[in-house]
Protein backbone atom coordinates (compact mmCIF):
# COMPACT_ATOMS: atom_id res chain seq x y z
CA UNK A 1 0.00 0.00 0.00
CA UNK A 2 1.17 3.31 -0.80
CA UNK A 3 1.77 5.74 1.78
CA UNK A 4 0.95 9.08 0.74
CA UNK A 5 3.08 11.88 1.41
CA UNK A 6 1.78 15.05 2.79
CA UNK A 7 2.32 17.98 0.70
CA UNK A 8 4.06 20.73 2.66
CA UNK A 9 1.97 24.00 2.53
CA UNK A 10 4.26 26.51 2.70
CA UNK A 11 2.91 30.47 1.87
CA UNK A 12 5.39 32.75 0.25
CA UNK A 13 4.32 36.57 2.13
CA UNK A 14 5.50 39.99 1.40
CA UNK A 15 4.92 41.47 4.94
CA UNK A 16 5.99 43.67 7.49
CA UNK A 17 7.70 42.81 10.28
CA UNK A 18 3.95 43.39 12.35
CA UNK A 19 2.25 41.19 10.05
CA UNK A 20 5.10 38.34 10.22
CA UNK A 21 4.39 38.50 14.30
CA UNK A 22 1.06 37.56 13.71
CA UNK A 23 1.64 34.65 11.83
CA UNK A 24 4.13 33.54 14.43
CA UNK A 25 1.96 33.58 17.00
CA UNK A 26 -0.93 31.93 15.10
CA UNK A 27 1.77 29.23 13.75
CA UNK A 28 2.48 28.68 17.55
CA UNK A 29 -1.41 28.47 18.78
CA UNK A 30 -1.83 31.62 19.59
CA UNK A 31 -6.09 31.75 20.43
CA UNK A 32 -6.02 34.55 22.48
CA UNK A 33 -4.86 38.02 22.21
CA UNK A 34 -5.63 41.39 23.94
CA UNK A 35 -4.78 44.63 23.41
CA UNK A 36 -4.27 48.37 22.69
CA UNK A 37 -3.63 49.72 19.36
CA UNK A 38 -0.22 52.01 19.41
CA UNK A 39 2.09 52.81 16.62
CA UNK A 40 4.33 51.12 15.50
CA UNK A 41 2.54 48.25 16.52
CA UNK A 42 -0.58 48.39 15.29
CA UNK A 43 -0.25 46.25 12.40
CA UNK A 44 0.13 42.95 14.85
CA UNK A 45 -3.45 43.83 16.36
CA UNK A 46 -4.84 44.67 13.38
CA UNK A 47 -3.99 41.17 11.87
CA UNK A 48 -4.59 39.63 14.91
CA UNK A 49 -8.13 41.48 14.74
CA UNK A 50 -8.76 39.80 10.78
CA UNK A 51 -7.51 36.08 11.62
CA UNK A 52 -8.30 35.45 15.18
CA UNK A 53 -12.70 35.18 14.69
CA UNK A 54 -11.91 32.39 11.67
CA UNK A 55 -9.98 29.76 14.22
CA UNK A 56 -12.08 27.90 16.44
CA UNK A 57 -12.38 29.44 19.69
CA UNK A 58 -9.86 32.32 18.97
CA UNK A 59 -10.82 35.31 20.78
CA UNK A 60 -9.58 39.02 19.87
CA UNK A 61 -10.40 41.87 22.94
CA UNK A 62 -9.57 45.29 22.65
CA UNK A 63 -9.18 46.73 26.09
CA UNK A 64 -9.94 50.11 27.22
CA UNK A 65 -5.97 50.71 28.00
CA UNK A 66 -2.59 48.27 28.38
CA UNK A 67 -3.29 47.48 31.71
CA UNK A 68 -6.30 46.04 31.57
CA UNK A 69 -5.05 44.06 27.94
CA UNK A 70 -2.60 42.85 30.17
CA UNK A 71 -4.53 41.75 32.58
CA UNK A 72 -7.07 40.16 30.18
CA UNK A 73 -3.32 38.32 28.39
CA UNK A 74 -2.77 36.43 32.37
CA UNK A 75 -6.72 36.07 32.77
CA UNK A 76 -6.82 33.80 28.86
CA UNK A 77 -3.42 32.36 29.79
CA UNK A 78 -4.51 31.08 33.43
CA UNK A 79 -7.42 29.53 31.31
CA UNK A 80 -4.96 27.61 29.17
CA UNK A 81 -4.79 29.72 26.34
CA UNK A 82 -1.59 31.17 24.35
CA UNK A 83 -2.18 34.72 24.69
CA UNK A 84 0.04 37.62 23.36
CA UNK A 85 -0.17 41.10 23.33
CA UNK A 86 1.56 43.74 21.69
CA UNK A 87 2.13 47.16 22.50
CA UNK A 88 4.88 50.29 22.45
CA UNK A 89 7.08 52.23 24.93
CA UNK A 90 4.00 54.31 26.50
CA UNK A 91 1.75 50.88 26.81
CA UNK A 92 4.75 48.91 27.53
CA UNK A 93 5.42 51.30 30.83
CA UNK A 94 1.61 50.61 31.72
CA UNK A 95 2.15 46.83 31.69
CA UNK A 96 4.44 46.38 33.61
CA UNK A 97 2.76 45.80 37.34
CA UNK A 98 0.49 43.11 35.36
CA UNK A 99 4.12 41.52 33.87
CA UNK A 100 5.77 40.64 37.68
CA UNK A 101 2.03 39.77 38.42
CA UNK A 102 2.50 37.64 35.56
CA UNK A 103 6.16 36.56 37.05
CA UNK A 104 4.86 35.50 40.42
CA UNK A 105 1.53 33.62 39.06
CA UNK A 106 3.73 32.12 36.35
CA UNK A 107 1.45 32.51 33.55
CA UNK A 108 3.07 31.81 30.07
CA UNK A 109 2.49 34.73 27.88
CA UNK A 110 4.26 36.50 25.32
CA UNK A 111 4.20 39.98 24.99
CA UNK A 112 5.78 42.43 22.27
CA UNK A 113 6.85 45.68 22.52
CA UNK A 114 8.01 47.47 19.26
CA UNK A 115 10.22 50.42 19.94
CA UNK A 116 9.69 53.69 19.32
CA UNK A 117 11.73 56.97 20.43
CA UNK A 118 11.05 57.98 24.00
CA UNK A 119 10.82 58.92 27.24
CA UNK A 120 7.10 58.94 27.39
CA UNK A 121 4.64 59.67 23.91
CA UNK A 122 8.21 60.38 22.33
CA UNK A 123 8.90 59.83 18.49
CA UNK A 124 5.75 57.81 17.79
CA UNK A 125 6.75 57.19 13.92
CA UNK A 126 10.43 56.70 14.49
CA UNK A 127 12.96 53.64 15.91
CA UNK A 128 14.78 53.21 19.22
CA UNK A 129 16.33 50.71 21.29
CA UNK A 130 15.59 52.32 24.94
CA UNK A 131 13.09 49.93 26.71
CA UNK A 132 16.08 47.39 26.99
CA UNK A 133 17.06 47.39 30.27
CA UNK A 134 13.04 48.40 31.23
CA UNK A 135 11.78 45.06 29.58
CA UNK A 136 14.43 43.54 32.06
CA UNK A 137 13.99 45.20 34.90
CA UNK A 138 10.07 47.02 34.34
CA UNK A 139 8.33 45.69 36.92
CA UNK A 140 9.08 45.42 40.68
CA UNK A 141 10.69 42.32 42.32
CA UNK A 142 13.46 40.43 41.77
CA UNK A 143 12.63 38.10 39.09
CA UNK A 144 14.20 36.56 35.77
CA UNK A 145 12.41 37.02 32.46
CA UNK A 146 13.29 36.14 28.63
CA UNK A 147 13.66 38.99 26.34
CA UNK A 148 14.05 38.31 22.72
CA UNK A 149 14.60 40.20 19.27
CA UNK A 150 14.77 40.08 15.98
CA UNK A 151 16.69 41.44 13.18
CA UNK A 152 14.48 40.75 10.01
CA UNK A 153 10.85 40.14 8.53
CA UNK A 154 11.68 36.06 8.69
CA UNK A 155 12.60 35.84 12.27
CA UNK A 156 9.96 38.12 13.74
CA UNK A 157 8.03 35.23 12.55
CA UNK A 158 10.42 32.68 14.05
CA UNK A 159 11.50 34.44 17.13
CA UNK A 160 7.29 34.59 18.31
CA UNK A 161 7.31 30.82 17.50
CA UNK A 162 10.55 31.36 20.28
CA UNK A 163 8.57 33.23 22.45
CA UNK A 164 5.92 30.96 23.27
CA UNK A 165 7.72 27.60 23.18
CA UNK A 166 9.80 29.65 26.06
CA UNK A 167 6.84 30.80 27.51
CA UNK A 168 5.25 27.35 27.70
CA UNK A 169 8.03 25.48 28.48
CA UNK A 170 9.61 27.70 31.18
CA UNK A 171 6.03 29.12 32.31
CA UNK A 172 7.20 32.54 32.23
CA UNK A 173 6.52 35.86 30.32
CA UNK A 174 8.32 36.59 27.42
CA UNK A 175 9.40 39.40 25.93
CA UNK A 176 9.62 40.38 22.39
CA UNK A 177 11.38 43.72 21.35
CA UNK A 178 11.06 45.07 18.14
CA UNK A 179 12.01 48.09 16.93
CA UNK A 180 9.77 50.31 14.39
CA UNK A 181 12.30 49.76 11.52
CA UNK A 182 11.99 45.77 11.69
CA UNK A 183 8.28 46.00 12.45
CA UNK A 184 7.91 48.33 9.49
CA UNK A 185 9.88 46.61 7.31
CA UNK A 186 8.04 44.26 4.46
CA UNK A 187 10.21 41.50 2.92
CA UNK A 188 9.58 38.25 1.52
CA UNK A 189 8.88 35.60 3.81
CA UNK A 190 7.79 31.99 3.63
CA UNK A 191 5.30 31.10 6.35
CA UNK A 192 6.11 27.52 7.00
CA UNK A 193 3.83 24.58 7.21
CA UNK A 194 2.52 23.96 10.64
CA UNK A 195 3.76 20.80 10.43
CA UNK A 196 7.23 21.62 10.04
CA UNK A 197 7.58 23.53 12.79
CA UNK A 198 8.20 21.84 16.82
CA UNK A 199 5.38 24.46 18.99
CA UNK A 200 5.91 23.30 22.38
CA UNK A 201 2.47 23.25 24.82
CA UNK A 202 2.79 23.83 28.95
CA UNK A 203 2.75 20.56 30.60
CA UNK A 204 -0.79 19.96 32.62
CA UNK A 205 -1.39 17.75 35.36
CA UNK A 206 -1.17 13.84 35.11
CA UNK A 207 -2.08 13.06 38.66
CA UNK A 208 -5.80 13.23 39.73
CA UNK A 209 -7.63 16.62 40.85
CA UNK A 210 -6.95 15.44 44.87
CA UNK A 211 -3.18 15.47 44.34
CA UNK A 212 -2.56 18.44 42.88
CA UNK A 213 -0.56 20.71 44.16
CA UNK A 214 -0.50 23.75 41.59
CA UNK A 215 3.12 25.27 42.58
CA UNK A 216 5.11 22.21 43.11
CA UNK A 217 8.43 21.83 42.70
CA UNK A 218 9.80 19.64 39.76
CA UNK A 219 13.25 18.83 38.16
CA UNK A 220 12.75 21.42 35.80
CA UNK A 221 11.53 23.94 38.56
CA UNK A 222 8.55 24.12 36.41
CA UNK A 223 4.93 23.12 38.26
CA UNK A 224 2.61 21.71 36.01
CA UNK A 225 -0.63 23.95 34.79
CA UNK A 226 -3.63 22.91 35.12
CA UNK A 227 -6.54 25.39 32.99
CA UNK A 228 -8.78 27.17 35.17
CA UNK A 229 -12.07 25.32 35.13
CA UNK A 230 -10.83 21.85 34.18
CA UNK A 231 -11.33 20.41 37.77
CA UNK A 232 -8.38 21.10 39.60
CA UNK A 233 -8.34 23.40 42.60
CA UNK A 234 -6.00 26.30 41.43
CA UNK A 235 -5.56 29.19 43.51
CA UNK A 236 -3.77 32.54 42.09
CA UNK A 237 -2.45 35.58 44.12
CA UNK A 238 0.23 37.97 43.70
CA UNK A 239 1.76 37.09 47.11
CA UNK A 240 4.39 35.32 47.49
CA UNK A 241 2.57 31.39 47.81
CA UNK A 242 2.97 28.22 49.07
CA UNK A 243 3.24 24.94 46.53
CA UNK A 244 -0.55 25.22 46.94
CA UNK A 245 -1.07 28.68 46.11
CA UNK A 246 -1.87 30.07 49.02
CA UNK A 247 0.02 33.13 50.95
CA UNK A 248 2.72 32.82 52.71
CA UNK A 249 5.23 34.12 54.64
CA UNK A 250 7.29 31.59 56.11
CA UNK A 251 11.06 32.14 55.33
CA UNK A 252 11.80 28.31 54.24
CA UNK A 253 9.01 28.32 51.58
CA UNK A 254 9.13 31.90 50.29
CA UNK A 255 13.25 30.95 49.81
CA UNK A 256 11.74 27.96 48.20
CA UNK A 257 9.59 30.12 45.88
CA UNK A 258 12.06 32.43 44.95
CA UNK A 259 14.85 30.11 44.23
CA UNK A 260 12.56 27.51 42.00
CA UNK A 261 11.15 31.17 40.06
CA UNK A 262 14.90 31.39 39.33
CA UNK A 263 16.16 27.82 38.79
CA UNK A 264 13.44 27.39 36.07
CA UNK A 265 15.30 29.92 34.31
CA UNK A 266 19.21 29.75 35.16
CA UNK A 267 18.96 26.19 34.42
CA UNK A 268 18.17 26.16 31.19
CA UNK A 269 20.84 29.39 29.78
CA UNK A 270 22.58 26.83 27.43
CA UNK A 271 18.80 26.56 25.44
CA UNK A 272 17.59 30.34 26.13
CA UNK A 273 20.66 32.03 25.37
CA UNK A 274 20.34 32.63 21.26
CA UNK A 275 22.98 34.30 19.06
CA UNK A 276 23.93 34.13 15.48
CA UNK A 277 28.07 34.72 14.53
CA UNK A 278 29.00 35.95 10.96
CA UNK A 279 32.44 36.15 10.34
CA UNK A 280 33.91 36.10 13.90
CA UNK A 281 36.49 32.77 13.59
CA UNK A 282 39.29 35.34 12.75
CA UNK A 283 37.74 38.30 13.83
CA UNK A 284 39.25 41.47 15.14
CA UNK A 285 36.96 43.63 15.73
CA UNK A 286 33.93 42.69 16.48
CA UNK A 287 30.80 44.09 16.70
CA UNK A 288 27.60 43.46 19.10
CA UNK A 289 24.10 44.75 17.49
CA UNK A 290 20.69 43.42 17.79
CA UNK A 291 17.26 44.37 16.09
CA UNK A 292 17.44 46.43 13.13
CA UNK A 293 20.78 47.99 14.04
CA UNK A 294 22.45 44.44 13.29
CA UNK A 295 21.35 44.70 9.82
CA UNK A 296 23.13 47.72 9.60
CA UNK A 297 26.02 46.09 11.10
CA UNK A 298 26.12 42.85 8.92
CA UNK A 299 26.95 45.49 5.79
CA UNK A 300 29.38 47.28 7.70
CA UNK A 301 30.95 44.03 8.38
CA UNK A 302 31.09 43.19 4.60
CA UNK A 303 32.70 46.65 3.88
CA UNK A 304 35.07 45.86 6.27
CA UNK A 305 36.10 42.91 5.10
CA UNK A 306 36.85 43.82 1.33
CA UNK A 307 38.79 46.87 3.00
CA UNK A 308 40.48 43.84 4.62
CA UNK A 309 39.50 44.87 8.34
CA UNK A 310 39.27 41.18 9.97
CA UNK A 311 35.75 42.38 11.45
CA UNK A 312 32.54 40.05 12.53
CA UNK A 313 29.28 40.14 13.91
CA UNK A 314 27.40 38.82 16.92
CA UNK A 315 23.98 39.08 17.22
CA UNK A 316 21.93 38.27 19.78
CA UNK A 317 18.41 37.10 19.35
CA UNK A 318 18.30 36.55 23.23
CA UNK A 319 18.57 40.37 25.10
CA UNK A 320 18.19 38.31 29.11
CA UNK A 321 19.36 36.33 30.48
CA UNK A 322 22.30 38.01 28.31
CA UNK A 323 24.11 35.35 26.68
CA UNK A 324 27.36 35.76 28.33
CA UNK A 325 29.38 33.03 26.83
CA UNK A 326 29.10 34.37 23.37
CA UNK A 327 30.49 37.66 24.21
CA UNK A 328 32.36 36.37 27.03
CA UNK A 329 34.15 34.91 24.49
CA UNK A 330 34.65 37.67 21.57
CA UNK A 331 36.12 40.00 24.69
CA UNK A 332 39.22 37.07 25.52
CA UNK A 333 39.66 37.35 21.01
CA UNK A 334 39.06 40.74 19.63
CA UNK A 335 40.77 44.12 20.40
CA UNK A 336 37.68 46.24 20.07
CA UNK A 337 33.95 45.56 20.60
CA UNK A 338 31.70 47.70 18.92
CA UNK A 339 28.37 48.03 20.43
CA UNK A 340 26.01 50.10 18.22
CA UNK A 341 22.21 50.17 19.70
CA UNK A 342 20.12 53.16 19.47
CA UNK A 343 19.97 54.09 23.12
CA UNK A 344 22.80 56.27 25.30
CA UNK A 345 23.88 52.67 26.55
CA UNK A 346 21.71 50.03 27.57
CA UNK A 347 23.19 47.01 25.98
CA UNK A 348 26.69 47.93 26.34
CA UNK A 349 26.17 48.47 29.68
CA UNK A 350 26.23 44.33 30.06
CA UNK A 351 29.18 43.58 27.27
CA UNK A 352 30.86 45.89 29.57
CA UNK A 353 29.94 43.85 32.66
CA UNK A 354 31.06 40.81 30.94
CA UNK A 355 34.15 42.22 29.47
CA UNK A 356 35.41 43.29 32.64
CA UNK A 357 38.13 45.87 31.39
CA UNK A 358 39.65 42.86 29.21
CA UNK A 359 39.45 44.58 25.72
CA UNK A 360 37.79 47.66 24.43
CA UNK A 361 34.19 48.40 24.00
CA UNK A 362 33.42 51.41 21.93
CA UNK A 363 29.85 52.12 22.01
CA UNK A 364 27.84 53.97 18.99
CA UNK A 365 24.98 55.71 20.47
CA UNK A 366 21.78 57.23 18.55
CA UNK A 367 18.98 58.89 20.47
CA UNK A 368 17.69 60.75 16.97
CA UNK A 369 14.82 58.31 15.98
CA UNK A 370 16.90 57.51 13.47
CA UNK A 371 18.82 53.44 12.29
CA UNK A 372 22.41 53.65 13.35
CA UNK A 373 23.66 53.33 9.39
CA UNK A 374 26.20 51.18 8.15
CA UNK A 375 28.67 53.87 7.50
CA UNK A 376 28.74 54.85 11.33
CA UNK A 377 29.50 51.58 12.27
CA UNK A 378 32.17 50.91 9.61
CA UNK A 379 34.15 54.39 10.61
CA UNK A 380 34.08 52.52 14.10
CA UNK A 381 35.52 49.10 13.38
CA UNK A 382 38.53 50.63 10.45
CA UNK B 1 9.13 32.94 -12.78
CA UNK B 2 12.08 33.56 -14.94
CA UNK B 3 15.34 33.67 -13.11
CA UNK B 4 15.93 36.78 -11.39
CA UNK B 5 19.60 38.94 -12.97
CA UNK B 6 21.98 39.66 -10.83
CA UNK B 7 21.58 42.74 -9.27
CA UNK B 8 23.54 44.37 -6.39
CA UNK B 9 21.83 46.32 -4.14
CA UNK B 10 19.33 48.76 -6.53
CA UNK B 11 17.75 51.87 -4.34
CA UNK B 12 14.83 53.60 -4.90
CA UNK B 13 13.13 56.23 -3.18
CA UNK B 14 9.23 57.00 -3.77
CA UNK B 15 9.13 60.29 -1.67
CA UNK B 16 6.30 63.43 -1.59
CA UNK B 17 3.51 64.47 0.47
CA UNK B 18 1.38 62.07 3.32
CA UNK B 19 -1.78 60.96 1.10
CA UNK B 20 0.03 60.34 -2.38
CA UNK B 21 -0.21 56.78 -1.50
CA UNK B 22 3.36 56.17 -1.12
CA UNK B 23 3.94 53.50 1.22
CA UNK B 24 1.25 52.10 -1.12
CA UNK B 25 3.03 52.12 -4.11
CA UNK B 26 6.68 50.79 -2.42
CA UNK B 27 3.90 47.79 -0.86
CA UNK B 28 2.72 47.59 -4.52
CA UNK B 29 6.26 47.72 -6.09
CA UNK B 30 8.36 45.67 -3.64
CA UNK B 31 5.62 42.76 -4.00
CA UNK B 32 5.52 42.37 -7.54
CA UNK B 33 9.78 42.49 -7.44
CA UNK B 34 10.05 39.87 -4.71
CA UNK B 35 6.65 37.66 -5.38
CA UNK B 36 6.34 38.26 -9.08
CA UNK B 37 10.14 38.35 -10.13
CA UNK B 38 11.98 36.52 -7.33
CA UNK B 39 13.76 39.41 -6.32
CA UNK B 40 15.14 40.31 -2.73
CA UNK B 41 13.34 43.15 -1.62
CA UNK B 42 13.30 45.13 1.48
CA UNK B 43 10.77 47.99 1.65
CA UNK B 44 10.97 50.81 4.47
CA UNK B 45 9.18 53.93 5.15
CA UNK B 46 9.47 57.00 7.34
CA UNK B 47 6.01 59.10 7.55
CA UNK B 48 5.09 61.86 10.33
CA UNK B 49 2.39 61.63 12.67
CA UNK B 50 0.07 63.26 10.45
CA UNK B 51 -2.60 61.53 8.50
CA UNK B 52 -2.44 64.01 5.01
CA UNK B 53 0.16 66.26 4.43
CA UNK B 54 3.67 65.85 6.05
CA UNK B 55 6.40 64.36 3.88
CA UNK B 56 6.18 60.82 3.57
CA UNK B 57 8.74 58.38 2.20
CA UNK B 58 8.97 54.71 0.94
CA UNK B 59 12.20 53.27 0.47
CA UNK B 60 12.81 49.83 -2.47
CA UNK B 61 15.81 47.92 -2.09
CA UNK B 62 16.20 45.07 -4.82
CA UNK B 63 19.11 42.76 -5.21
CA UNK B 64 19.64 39.51 -6.04
CA UNK B 65 21.30 38.66 -3.12
CA UNK B 66 19.98 38.87 0.37
CA UNK B 67 20.00 42.39 1.74
CA UNK B 68 21.10 42.93 5.48
CA UNK B 69 20.95 46.76 5.50
CA UNK B 70 16.91 47.51 4.49
CA UNK B 71 16.91 51.47 4.13
CA UNK B 72 19.23 53.26 1.43
CA UNK B 73 22.28 55.08 1.62
CA UNK B 74 22.75 55.81 -2.05
CA UNK B 75 20.14 56.23 -4.29
CA UNK B 76 19.62 54.53 -7.94
CA UNK B 77 16.12 56.29 -8.63
CA UNK B 78 14.77 59.23 -6.88
CA UNK B 79 10.75 59.53 -7.24
CA UNK B 80 9.98 62.61 -6.24
CA UNK B 81 6.30 63.99 -5.93
CA UNK B 82 6.85 67.12 -3.83
CA UNK B 83 9.56 69.77 -4.31
CA UNK B 84 10.45 69.33 -0.78
CA UNK B 85 11.10 65.76 -1.38
CA UNK B 86 13.03 66.84 -4.36
CA UNK B 87 15.19 69.27 -2.75
CA UNK B 88 15.73 67.34 0.49
CA UNK B 89 16.67 63.51 -1.40
CA UNK B 90 18.35 65.04 -4.11
CA UNK B 91 21.74 65.05 -2.96
CA UNK B 92 20.98 61.79 -2.24
CA UNK B 93 21.10 60.43 -5.41
CA UNK B 94 24.34 58.60 -6.83
CA UNK B 95 25.89 60.30 -10.03
CA UNK B 96 24.74 57.76 -12.09
CA UNK B 97 21.28 58.15 -10.61
CA UNK B 98 18.02 59.11 -11.91
CA UNK B 99 15.11 61.79 -11.08
CA UNK B 100 11.48 61.10 -11.98
CA UNK B 101 9.20 63.84 -11.00
CA UNK B 102 6.21 64.90 -11.14
CA UNK B 103 6.01 67.99 -13.34
CA UNK B 104 2.89 69.43 -12.08
CA UNK B 105 3.83 69.91 -8.45
CA UNK B 106 8.11 69.95 -8.97
CA UNK B 107 8.38 73.36 -11.33
CA UNK B 108 11.92 73.80 -10.61
CA UNK B 109 14.19 70.53 -9.95
CA UNK B 110 17.54 71.32 -8.88
CA UNK B 111 18.98 69.70 -11.79
CA UNK B 112 18.54 70.24 -15.57
CA UNK B 113 18.93 66.06 -15.89
CA UNK B 114 15.70 64.75 -15.06
CA UNK B 115 12.50 63.06 -16.35
CA UNK B 116 9.32 64.11 -15.48
CA UNK B 117 5.63 63.89 -16.46
CA UNK B 118 2.31 65.23 -15.01
CA UNK B 119 1.34 62.52 -12.75
CA UNK B 120 -0.84 64.46 -10.69
CA UNK B 121 -2.16 66.47 -14.13
CA UNK B 122 -3.12 63.37 -15.30
CA UNK B 123 -4.40 61.53 -12.83
CA UNK B 124 -7.19 64.33 -12.38
CA UNK B 125 -8.07 64.31 -16.14
CA UNK B 126 -7.12 61.10 -18.37
CA UNK B 127 -8.06 58.71 -15.49
CA UNK B 128 -10.40 61.34 -13.36
CA UNK B 129 -9.15 60.45 -9.99
CA UNK B 130 -6.29 61.98 -8.68
CA UNK B 131 -5.35 58.91 -6.01
CA UNK B 132 -4.51 56.90 -8.70
CA UNK B 133 -1.33 58.76 -8.51
CA UNK B 134 0.87 56.14 -7.22
CA UNK B 135 -0.04 53.57 -9.46
CA UNK B 136 0.83 55.63 -12.50
CA UNK B 137 3.84 56.27 -11.01
CA UNK B 138 4.30 52.36 -10.54
CA UNK B 139 3.53 52.63 -14.77
CA UNK B 140 6.50 54.95 -15.25
CA UNK B 141 8.85 53.27 -12.74
CA UNK B 142 8.28 49.83 -14.15
CA UNK B 143 9.41 51.11 -17.70
CA UNK B 144 12.54 52.73 -16.09
CA UNK B 145 13.72 49.77 -14.19
CA UNK B 146 15.61 47.25 -16.93
CA UNK B 147 14.92 44.08 -14.67
CA UNK B 148 11.23 44.65 -13.91
CA UNK B 149 8.52 42.80 -16.43
CA UNK B 150 5.54 44.87 -17.09
CA UNK B 151 3.13 41.56 -17.23
CA UNK B 152 4.54 40.74 -14.28
CA UNK B 153 4.30 44.02 -12.50
CA UNK B 154 0.74 44.45 -13.49
CA UNK B 155 -0.36 41.00 -12.80
CA UNK B 156 0.92 41.57 -9.44
CA UNK B 157 -0.74 45.11 -9.02
CA UNK B 158 -4.35 43.66 -9.68
CA UNK B 159 -3.83 40.63 -7.51
CA UNK B 160 -3.19 43.19 -4.55
CA UNK B 161 -6.07 45.38 -5.00
CA UNK B 162 -9.53 45.30 -3.72
CA UNK B 163 -12.04 44.66 -6.98
CA UNK B 164 -13.65 47.94 -6.69
CA UNK B 165 -10.34 50.25 -7.27
CA UNK B 166 -8.45 47.38 -9.38
CA UNK B 167 -9.76 48.63 -12.77
CA UNK B 168 -8.97 52.51 -12.63
CA UNK B 169 -5.82 51.68 -10.83
CA UNK B 170 -4.66 48.84 -14.02
CA UNK B 171 -5.72 51.95 -16.49
CA UNK B 172 -3.93 54.69 -14.65
CA UNK B 173 -0.60 51.92 -14.47
CA UNK B 174 -0.81 51.33 -18.09
CA UNK B 175 -1.08 55.41 -18.65
CA UNK B 176 1.98 55.41 -16.80
CA UNK B 177 3.88 52.59 -18.42
CA UNK B 178 2.60 53.75 -22.32
CA UNK B 179 3.58 57.70 -21.59
CA UNK B 180 7.02 56.81 -19.97
CA UNK B 181 7.79 55.10 -23.06
CA UNK B 182 6.38 57.60 -25.50
CA UNK B 183 8.62 60.56 -23.65
CA UNK B 184 11.56 58.83 -21.80
CA UNK B 185 12.53 56.98 -24.59
CA UNK B 186 14.08 52.59 -24.32
CA UNK B 187 15.05 51.54 -20.58
CA UNK B 188 18.73 50.89 -21.54
CA UNK B 189 19.09 53.94 -23.37
CA UNK B 190 18.47 56.33 -20.27
CA UNK B 191 20.71 54.13 -17.99
CA UNK B 192 23.54 54.70 -20.59
CA UNK B 193 22.95 58.19 -20.36
CA UNK B 194 22.99 58.52 -16.66
CA UNK B 195 26.10 56.16 -16.40
CA UNK B 196 27.42 58.95 -19.21
CA UNK B 197 26.76 61.64 -17.58
CA UNK B 198 27.51 60.46 -14.16
CA UNK B 199 30.97 59.40 -15.75
CA UNK B 200 31.49 63.33 -16.89
CA UNK B 201 29.70 64.78 -14.14
CA UNK B 202 32.75 65.17 -11.83
CA UNK B 203 34.69 67.00 -14.23
CA UNK B 204 31.64 69.81 -13.88
CA UNK B 205 32.41 70.25 -10.32
CA UNK B 206 33.94 73.70 -9.47
CA UNK B 207 35.90 73.99 -6.17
Amino acid sequence: MAVQRKKRKRRELFALGNEAVAEGALLAGCSFYAGYPITPSTEIMEVMANRLPLIEDGVFIQMEDEIASMGATIGASLAGRKAMTATSGPGFALMQEHIGYACMVEAPLVVVNVMRGGPSTGLPTSPAQADVQMARWGTHGDHPIIVLSASDVQECLEMTVTAFNFAEKYRTPVILLLDEVTAHTREKITVPDPDEVEILSRVTPTVPPEWFKPYADTARGVPAMAPIGSGYRTHVTGLTHDVMGYPTQRPDEVKDAMLRLFRKIDQYYGDIQMSDEYMLDDAEVAVVAYGSVARSAHLAVEQARERGAKAGLLTLKTLFPFPRPAVEKLTHRCHTVVVPEMNMGQMSREVKRVNNGRTKVRTINRVDGQIITPSEILKAIL
Amino acid sequence: MKAPQPIDRFEIRLSGLGGQGLITLGRLLGSALALGHGYYVTQTQSYGPEARGGSSRADVVVSSRPISYPKTESLDLLVALSPEACNSYYRLLKKTGLLLVDTTLVKHAPTNVYLGLPFTQMAKEQIGNPMTINTMVMGAVTHLLPFADARVMRKSLEANLPAKIREVNAKAFALGLKQAQRHFGDAGGIWAAAEENGAHSEDDIIV
